[in-house]
């Protein structure tokens, strides 16, 4: 499996990782050459095996619906790059 | 010199609680002698990234005042490092991260809640691989830590800092974390006992992520006895990690005892791997035979024929659940954020280009690719139905055996700069560590000998939520040898 220069730049962009292009080449070859070891796996037959996401065998975990308390805003917004009123601010996102 | 006959930076927690206890020392005295230390070693294994000395005084102090009123815990005003991936409230948490280089959290993790619940001494925050991913230390975006035993070795990884800060004798003992062998490797490297425990044994609230399903929190200390007390404060239920689980919590020092008479140890096969070093090998034999004197049945050439398969799974598994925990940095909430962009998506993709340093970089990378449409089948469903297999391997070697026993890593400590350049050797370090995080069983790594002066880690796996049989092996043996006690010279 080779991973092309397209190829790696769209993975960045799913992933919103910007990308030098010196940066492109070099993940094109080290990413060819780890998935090339990865190939070990698909010599595996796992059919019929089912997959395991998790290993503490637990089920799903409620808790009350009930608030408690949380954060304070001033807490929350401490390490905010941008903020404006109480809020996080962004660039503006529509036109 | 005190009536242990240690210097007091040298001490164990076991040691110093009974000084402390009996009002043969004070915090403050204890504290300053390790600051001291620090100060005087520091500069060369570079273990730390934030040394909060004047904080670190005042709890001290804090300390003495409640030890004085007949109040004392096994932790109270005993210093402690903490890696920096875990949240100190109003302490910087830097994940050894330019991204994070001026984060400050708002609330201390679960488990730093509970040592300060016993009045523990914070010292600071420990240096490590940028978001707990490598396993030299390298990958840190300030600087390398070095290996007290030689200065040119990497002290391994992720938790490189916390295990040569112990080896070196700059804290009491520190907390790690281990997602694919952070803790054990490293620990193996730099002659020190590092435990991860079962998953969900220990709350990973407050731990920054790196793969949810895979990530545990345990502690870096000087000797088997210490690490057990260090178990007894941290595991237990906490209602803000769910996958943390409610089984009451042991007390870990009553099984630490010296006989193994009647358990039945497992040799696997293929965790002496090809190309492993042949001294390493060695020591590992001889401990084996220790084992064997103080009583326990031996059992050569048990099989667990997936282990070949697990770097690769794991090296899908991590990276895609990295990749997904690793978004949350989009230059908006926390951390460093690149103004000069032309909109908000170019904002968030500029922060993460000059934030993130090239391994957690080519983490996402992979990760995203295992996860991203036509692939995911292939790669990230297929790993995790490895996974499956690998876990039923070590179930079913449970049935028969109350523990397995490895090496911690096929090699001892490599030098700096040698692996950077090929992350797949890097990898491999890992080897031996990573398919116990896999099947979320608990493991620990304690010093068995040395190579060359450099140390040499016997890493000991039992079933799911049975530390008690993981400190029973670890402290007869540790009682039997004096490796632990051999220090090394700065």
């Amino acid at each position: 499996m080779k991973l092309s220069h397209k190829q790696v730049k769209h993975i960045a962009w799913l992933a919103r990782l910007g990308l030098d292009e010196s940066e492109v080449d070099k993940f094109s070859y080290q990413l060819s050459n780890i998935l090339k070891n990865f190939e070990v796996l698909q010599q595996l037959d796992t059919s019929g095996v089912l997959p395991t996401t998790q290993s503490a065998s637990l089920s799903n975990v409620f808790r009350e619906d009930k608030a408690s308390e949380s954060l304070s805003k001033t807490d929350v917004l401490l390490n905010a790059p941008r903020q404006k009123e109480d809020c996080f601010e962004v660039q503006a996102i529509l036109e | 010199m005190n009536r242990i006959g240690n210097k007091l930076y040298q001490l164990t927690i076991h040691d110093a609680h009974e000084l402390l206890k009996h009002r043969d020392i004070s915090s403050v005295e204890l504290t300053k002698s390790v600051l001291q230390h620090i100060a005087n070693v520091e500069q060369k294994t570079r273990a730390c990234i934030t040394i909060t000395k004047d904080a670190a005084l005042r709890k001290a102090e804090e300390a003495d005042n409640l030890i004085r009123t007949g109040n004392i815990n096994p932790l109270t005003g005993i210093p402690v490092l903490i890696k920096d991936v875990i949240c100190t409230k109003g302490i910087r948490t830097t994940c050894a991260s330019k991204i994070l280089q001026n984060f400050v959290p708002p609330y201390d993790a679960t488990v730093v809640e509970k040592l300060k619940a016993q009045k523990a001494v914070v010292l600071g925050k420990t240096n490590m691989d940028e978001f707990a991913m490598g396993s030299s230390t390298e990958n840190s975006a300030f600087f390398p830590t070095h290996n007290p035993w030689d200065l040119s070795c990497v002290p391994g990884g992720s938790s490189g800092g916390s295990t040569a800060a112990i080896a070196a004798d700059e804290a009491t003992y520190a907390l790690g974390s281990d997602t694919g062998g952070s803790i054990r490797q490293p620990a193996g490297f730099c002659g020190v006992t590092g435990l991860k425990p079962t998953y969900g044994r220990v709350s990973r609230y407050g731990l920054i992520a790196f793969a949810s399903s895979l990530d545990q929190i345990g502690p870096i200390t000087k000797d088997v006895t210490d690490s057990a007390i260090i178990l007894n404060t941290i595991a237990g239920y906490d209602t803000k990690d769910s996958t943390s689980v409610p089984y009451p919590v042991p007390d870990y020092t009553s099984y630490l005892t010296s006989k193994l008479k009647g358990l039945r140890l497992g040799i696997p096969q293929e965790y002496f791997v090809e190309g492993m070093n042949q001294e390493v090998k060695t020591v590992l034999e001889t401990a084996i035979n220790t084992l064997e004197q103080l009583g326990a049945e031996i059992h050569w050439g048990v099989s667990l024929p997936h282990t070949k398969h697990a770097l690769a799974a794991y090296y899908i598994l991590a990276p895609a659940e990295a990749s997904a925990n690793l978004s949350r940095y989009d230059g908006v909430k926390y951390g460093f954020s690149e103004q000069n962009a032309d909109n908000v998506i170019d904002m968030t993709r500029k922060t993460r280009q000059f934030g993130f340093g090239p391994e957690v970089k080519r983490r996402i990378m992979l990760g995203t690719y295992a996860l991203s449409a036509g692939y995911y089948d292939a790669y990230y469903l297929k790993a995790q139905k490895v996974r499956t297999l690998i876990k039923q391997e070590f179930d079913e070697a449970f049935q028969q055996y109350d523990a397995l026993i490895t090496p911690t890593s096929p090699t001892t400590a490599f030098k700096l700069g040698e692996k950077t350049d090929d992350p797949i050797q890097m990898y491999l370090s890992d080897v031996c560590t990573l398919p116990i995080n896999i099947a979320g069983v608990p493991a620990i790594s304690i010093p068995a000998g040395f190579v060359n002066n450099l140390p040499v880690g016997m890493q000991i796996i039992s079933k799911h939520f049975n530390e008690e049989t993981i400190f029973h092996i670890a402290y007869a043996y540790e009682q039997a040898t004096d490796w632990h006690q051999i220090k090394a010279t700065l």
